[in-house]
């Protein structure tokens, strides 16, 4: 088959509609790939890729969750003799005492709970105090020379290192975990905020500058909104590292409201490891809904006219 | 139409001043140094009526963008002076900076917006340059979701609120199509006839050029100066037929061969 061939072929099939079209491809392609078997495979292929997508992404999830399992069955009753099988209980035992156990289900949930209010009030005081330093920061050079360097070292301290300065400040209680909340939460609010302020193009800028806008209108229709994907960017690290704070804060401190972390100890001191094991999994639940409802919250509010790539 | 109407003045330092008292644009002997030293402007003179559709041809980064900045104020002139009403300047940029935030509607009241109109008012005067600019349809569309033609018209259409007794165009169709280009000229062309505006406009394409304009200006690689200038006699309104005529071809011939720098 020769190239002006080939070309004369499209050509016709373009003028003779959808039909004639595919026929005419399934026929090329019969010819290129020696067999029509390939071509109908091809078509059906086309028609309900749909599902073949849904597929695609569920079945290897699934069947590398599969292989976690028996992998996990394996090392407890084949690896570890009886005695030390509470290293590692399998796992319909942690489903059976952590989950189906009301009594023990309901102290990870209201745990859970109690983490979560502090993560949450936490991740809100460090939005507040991280917009206030970022708009700051985006309207005077100097503020964001003077700050950033503080905000890098503060950054830098692990806070495990900062947890016994903290309750020597602020005591054992909620108070102290909200602390550890927002030290950890802080540093990606405001870099992101300044980096979303810092974004709107200088062409947009030079529009605001024609027409004579102020500082404020500026900030509110031209830098907030260019802010808002970075912003959001932002947010979704700093909930999920509230998220952590809590739980490490709560782990340290005693008093107060018994939280996730608290009884991670209470489990992991009693060596009850099917409670300690459901509490890690609820943990990261709580990690994953935070951050899937932090993506639908942005999507809800940028969705619109912002896509990510 | 005989090519002699057509007056060639060929200009090194001096330009021809149209009366520059009553003109709604005018520059007088416009130079620009960057702080590094660079030299993009010098001793440019000009200036455009109502009425006027200007346009300034030239070789990439010989400073014509820099001279629109100046009309505008983003930049300040080392030398010379511009004499223009810069509160209903009217500016459209090469990039159209849509806000994607906003849909076109949004986009095209940002400037009534920024100047205070009341929002009833400023609803209706979107709303009649979406029309004039043939987007009507696509008033609750992002950006995102439009082709560059169409972002270049709702750019065209936010200037429009305005009703600029200047306009000021900074090569804004060179990055659509060729196509497309074209019947963005032909509506520049058509907006210009019912606003009566003064335009100035800046290409590298030398046949919109000729297409649009009352006058084509010439400038030199950097320094930037003006050094020809072609007044383009076609009446108004121009068919895009147009660009085949014999005359139009040769008149682009003509100042192909001077932007090419022999005017021999």
């Amino acid at each position: 088959m020769t190239a002006t061939d080939d070309t004369s072929t499209r050509d016709s099939a373009d003028k003779g509609g959808a039909d004639k079209n595919s026929a005419d491809q399934a026929a090329l392609a019969g010819i290129v790939g020696g067999t029509s078997a390939a071509t109908v495979k091809q078509s059906m292929n086309r028609g309900d890729s749909r599902g073949k997508n849904f597929a695609a992404t569920v079945v290897p999830p699934m069947m590398l969750g599969g292989v976690f399992l028996a992998g996990w069955y394996f090392v407890s009753y084949v690896l570890l003799e009886e005695k030390r099988r509470f290293l590692l209980r399998p796992p319909h035992e942690v489903i059976r005492l952590g989950f189906l156990e009301w009594d023990t289900f309901s102290d990870i949930l209201s745990a859970l709970w109690s983490s979560t209010k502090v993560a949450i009030i936490g991740l809100v005081i460090a939005i507040i105090i991280g917009f206030f330093f970022a708009t700051i920061m985006s309207q005077a050079k100097v503020v964001e020379r003077a700050v950033f360097p503080f905000m890098v070292a503060l950054q830098a301290i692990p806070i495990l290192a900062i947890v016994p300065l903290i309750s020597f400040w602020f005591g054992t209680g909620q108070f102290s975990r909200v602390v550890v909340c927002v030290i950890i939460a802080l540093f990606p609010v405001i870099v992101n905020t300044l980096f979303g302020l810092q974004s709107a193009e200088k062409g947009m800028h030079d529009l605001f500058t024609l027409h004579h806008a102020g500082r404020v209108t500026r900030l509110r229709k031209l830098m907030f909104p260019a802010a808002m994907p970075a912003i959001f960017a932002g947010l979704r690290i700093s909930a999920g590292l509230s998220v952590i704070g809590a739980i490490v804060g709560d782990f340290f401190f005693g008093k107060g409201d018994v939280g996730i972390g608290q009884l991670l100890r209470r489990y992991a001191n009693q060596l009850d490891g099917e409670e300690l094991l459901a509490a890690v999994i609820m943990s990261s639940v709580l990690g994953i809904a935070v951050f899937l409802l932090f993506g639908w919250i942005q999507n809800v509010a940028i969705g619109r006219w912002h896509s990510e790539r | 139409m005989g090519l002699g109407v057509f007056a060639l003045l060929i200009v090194g330092e001096k330009i021809r001043m149209t009366g520059t008292a009553g003109a709604a644009l005018a520059f007088d002997m416009i130079g620009m140094t960057f702080p590094d030293g660079t030299e993009a402007l010098r001793d440019v003179s000009f200036s455009v009526d109502r009425g006027e559709f200007v346009t300034i041809v030239g070789p990439s980064g010989c400073g014509k963008s820099t001279l629109l900045k100046i009309a505008s104020g983003l930049l300040e002139n080392t030398a010379g002076a511009v004499k223009v009403d810069r509160e209903r300047l009217g500016y459209v940029f090469q990039d159209a900076t849509l806000l994607p935030w906003r849909t076109v509607t949004g986009n095209v009241e940002l400037f009534a917006e920024l100047h205070d109109i009341p929002k009833a008012e400023r609803r209706q005067l979107a709303q009649k340059s979406i029309e004039l600019v043939g987007l009507s349809g696509f008033e609750d569309h992002y950006p995102k979701s439009l082709s560059g033609g169409m972002r270049m018209r709702a750019s065209l259409a936010r200037t429009l609120t305005l009703k600029p007794p200047v306009f000021l165009f900074d090569e804004p169709f060179g990055a659509v199509d060729e196509i497309t280009r074209e019947h963005l000229n032909d509506e520049t062309q058509r907006l210009f006839v019912s606003e009566g505006f003064a335009g100035l406009f800046i290409t590298h394409s030398i046949s919109e050029a000729v297409f649009m304009s009352t006058r084509v200006l010439v400038m030199s690689a950097r320094p930037g100066q003006i050094v020809a200038e072609y007044d383009i006699p076609f009446d108004y309104p121009r068919h895009p037929d147009l660009r085949f005529d014999p005359d139009f071809a040769k008149l682009s011939g003509e100042i192909s061969h001077a932007l090419r720098g022999g005017h021999s």
